[in-house]
């Protein structure tokens, strides 16, 4: 229970911002909270809690799994830090490059193949899969 | 005289009885409400007296306590009848358990993760994940949102420099 004391703002500021299917666990001392955040700013603000209470992420003991909701066939903004988004033939970065987004490209999402690999199509109608964590939905 | 006021009495008993006898719908919903307030589990639930029948509503938190607070209204003397419009609380949902990624899965995720940092490297054991190596802090919390995606059972960054 120590943990989710540590982590209640966090817990609290998650509830405020509507992300849904929280869960919060505590589990052999680490403290796992997932849940769908409503958009890609809500996720970053819960990181910079996660960082102001631990800082540097540092103690190892939680993880956060709050993605930001993308419902599929809706326009999702590649959010690469500078370079272009890969888009693969498969999902892994082992599968050959078949197109590439620019950052900030808006794109299309078509269909989740898991929580990490989502197939997108571009404007220019390149499909592949792309890198969940570089996309989020347009608010 | 003395028939006089004998027949005073009874004129004013017989108008006396029905108040005495029925008491009024708001007394009623007081001695109710008083009733329901006397049981912590039937704090919210709201009573409405027409006629002397006592409409009870809201969340209770199971059909046992639906019947408590039923058999509390009508055990309060003047109520005729009760109806219960209460409902049972729906049952709590259950957590998620923690979803770990088996070590094989969780390699290849991880190296997807860490893929744009090659200053950092990254182990797996055990669904937990060592990151050494160095990398800015601007690029940190990109790293570990994706770390953590990978669903690991722990991510062990202390041979992480943050520059």
């Amino acid at each position: 229970m120590a943990l989710q004391e540590k982590y209640q703002a966090l817990v609290d500021a998650a509830n405020a911002a509507g992300v849904s299917n929280l869960a919060v666990r505590e589990q052999d001392g680490v403290l796992y909270i997932d849940g769908a955040a409503p958009s890609g700013a809500v996720k970053d603000q819960l990181w910079d809690i996660y960082n102001q209470i631990d800082p540097n992420y540092a103690s190892g003991d939680l993880i956060l799994n709050v993605n930001a909701n993308a419902e599929i066939g809706s326009q999702v903004k590649v959010i690469t830090q500078d370079s272009n988004l890969n888009i693969r033939k498969g999902p892994g970065t082992d599968q050959p490059i078949v197109g590439k987004a620019a950052k900030d490209e808006v794109i299309t999402l078509v269909s989740k193949a898991n929580d990490l690999w989502w197939s997108v199509r571009t404007n220019d109608g390149e499909e592949g899969y792309a890198y969940a964590q570089y996309l989020e939905p347009i608010a | 005289m003395k028939r006089i006021l004998a027949l005073i009495a009874i004129v004013a008993f017989t108008f006396a009885l029905p108040s005495c006898k029925g008491k009024s719908d708001a007394d009623l919903k007081t001695a109710a409400e008083a009733a329901l307030q006397s049981n912590p589990d039937l704090t919210t639930v709201m009573v409405d007296v027409k006629d002397a029948v006592a409409t009870i509503s809201g969340e209770v938190k199971d059909p046992a306590t639906q019947s408590a607070a039923e058999s509390a209204v009508k055990s309060v003397e003047g109520i005729k009848s009760v109806e219960n419009l209460t409902s049972p609380a729906p049952p709590p949902l259950p957590v998620a358990p923690v979803t770990i990624s088996a070590d094989d899965s969780l390699t290849t995720a991880v190296t997807d993760a860490i893929k744009d940092h090659p200053t950092v490297s990254a182990s797996v054991a055990g669904g937990i994940v060592t990151l050494t190596g160095e990398i800015s802090k601007d690029d940190l919390k990109v790293l570990m949102q994706k770390v953590q995606a990978t669903k690991p059972k722990k991510v062990d960054s202390k041979g992480l420099t943050v520059k």
